[in-house]
């Protein structure tokens, strides 16, 4: 087994997965200035209400070829009304607060949210069901499984809609200008509440799908698994630079490869005295060396340099 | 005479806990060139704001079209054909020119329409049309200005408003500005006209008011306004 090869493939397919919920963060702080720390959330609410409707579909005989797409669209459209109903609820009141107040706010809704996901869901883990037969491939070494390909497949589809709605459509020209600048943009014509709940709708959206990519990756889902996801996409779309789209999917791809490769080789470089259980502090210390070293990102422009 | 097509009416504006403007009245008729001038804060831009409906009034009416705008949000004035032209232009540096001009268009539906005003202006400021793609935040101070007119005529107002657009150009450039100032009011455009620059917008205008603190204090012709002793001393360096 080449474990160099093995540990790419293991980072490119996490790292899809950061990139869409990375999208979800930078676009919110690109149209508002705001880190919306409930986003990790999102994602956590969009793996349990696809795997809750998947089971429920399940049980009344559904072909899993159909209840796979229809729980997407179920986990997608609660996420969509979830991002606009905390956008509506906790940041729109705050929009001309001091910045700390919508941050603060931000802590507690996500708190809110596991707490409430805790007392619908329960403690417990919840297993995805097998759908299919999750065939693994086997090349030059590496192994990857049918999902990870799907993962990777689909969220590259996803990335390249996103980009062509941001760049190509009226829609995506009026999230650019009311990024830019709220009052030219009203000037337009532009609703720019309207702007702003569908920003949140759509990274709620990728949220929802990043969520049950998450849970059919490692075949299980948990209140709690937001909390951690939503940390390290958040690191991503730091890491690219917060606010730059093509930053959020750079940072998500490359956050995701450096801790598996991070993980993979940890052992050898410490000489066994570190395991891959200390994946998670590459991320971390990515953060951390982001924020001192280079805080505009790889692809951000300077702070000082927006008029 | 015609009915006015903007009538401002004891208007009142606070903000920022700042009396900006404090019981004015205004109009303009139907394709008229009408400057407000007067020093830097006297209430001229938050009058402009108030009117494109970025600021609320505190008391006092604004009737455009014979309608009163109260209860109208900012957006969906520029539908009913207000625009405004900012102060420092708030042109979208990020956005090539033309997505800045289609921004304009924004409330329009009709694309053929669109595409057509897009050859206009290309047309009226052909220094644009060789910069299409190019991102707007790479022109100059001039060509910006361009833009920031370009993309309000695209919304096919009936009522212009432009503040201050000679600030921060070279002399040629405001020129050029005015003279397109001048072109638009001649094809029946209504235009209220913002600057500190008084002599210039005279020059264009047929009507003028002065501004000062807040309120207005001195209303005329033109060629009354250039020839008054208060305004000559104030603005003209007379």
């Amino acid at each position: 087994m080449n474990i160099f090869l093995q540990q790419i493939v293991n980072g490119l397919v996490q790292g899809s997965v950061y990139a869409l919920v990375a999208l979800g963060y930078t676009m919110v702080y690109g149209i508002l200035g705001l880190i919306n720390f409930a986003h990790g959330e999102v994602v956590m609410v969009g793996a349990m209400l696809s795997l809750s409707s998947l089971g429920l579909l399940l049980g009344w005989d559904v072909s899993p070829l159909l209840a796979l797409p229809l729980s997407v669209i179920i986990a997608m459209v609660g996420c969509m009304a979830l991002g606009y109903g905390i956008e509506r609820v906790a940041y729109r009141p705050l929009r001309h607060a001091p910045r700390l107040a919508p941050l603060i706010t931000a802590i507690g809704i996500s708190i809110l949210l596991q707490n409430l996901a805790m007392m619908i869901w329960g403690r417990g883990y919840h297993p995805f069901p097998v759908l299919f037969a999750n065939t693994t491939h086997s090349f030059a070494g590496a192994i990857i499984s049918d999902v990870q390909i799907a993962i990777v497949v689909l969220a590259v589809l996803i990335m390249a809609g996103l980009m062509t709605v941001v760049h190509h459509t009226r829609l995506g020209r009026s999230m650019r200008a009311v990024a830019e600048n709220q009052h030219a943009a009203q000037l337009m014509g532009v609703d720019i509440n309207r702007v702003i709940s569908l920003t949140f709708m759509l990274g709620s959206a990728l949220a929802a799908i990043a969520g049950l990519m998450v849970s059919a990756n490692y075949g299980l889902a948990h209140y709690y698994m937001g909390f951690l996801l939503g940390l390290k996409a958040f690191t991503a779309a730091v890491l690219g630079g917060i606010g730059n789209l093509r930053g959020a999917m750079l940072g998500g791809l490359l956050l995701g490869l450096i801790e598996s490769l991070g993980a993979g080789y940890i052992g050898d470089l410490t000489g066994g005295f570190l395991g891959s259980n200390y994946q998670d502090v590459f991320a971390f210390f990515v953060l951390i060396a982001v924020l001192v070293f280079r805080p505009s990102g790889l692809l951000g422009e300077r702070i000082a340099e927006r008029a | 005479m015609t009915d006015p097509i903007l009538q401002i009416q004891n208007l009142h504006v606070a903000y920022g806990g700042i009396r900006a403007v404090k019981g004015i009245h205004l109009d303009i008729a139907p394709g008229e060139l009408v400057a407000l001038i007067g020093s830097n804060g006297a209430g001229k831009t938050t009058t402009l704001k108030t009117v494109a409906g970025l600021l609320q009034p505190n008391s006092g009416e604004i009737r455009y079209e014979g309608k009163s705008l109260h209860d109208t949000a900012a957006h969906r004035r520029v539908a009913q054909g207000i625009a405004l032209v900012p102060e420092g232009r708030g042109i979208f540096a990020r956005l090539s020119i033309s997505e800045n001009l289609l921004m304009g268009a924004y409330s329009r539906s009709n694309s053929d329409e669109i595409a057509a005003d897009l050859v206009r202006m290309y047309e009226l400021f052909p220094r644009l049309a060789e910069r299409k793609a190019q991102l707007a935040g790479t022109l100059s101070g001039g060509e910006q200005q361009m833009v920031a007119m370009a993309r309000a005529l695209m919304s096919r107002p009936r009522l212009l408003m432009l503040d201050e657009p000679s600030m921060g150009l070279a002399p040629l450039m405001v020129k050029k500005i005015f003279q397109t100032i001048r072109d638009i009011s001649e094809q029946g455009m209504s235009i209220l006209l913002v600057e500190q620059n008084a002599k210039l917008a005279l020059q264009v205008a047929s009507r003028g008011y002065v501004m000062e603190s807040g309120a207005i204090t001195l209303a005329g012709t033109s060629k009354a306004l250039l020839d008054s002793e208060a305004v000559q001393r104030a603005y003209l360096g007379g």
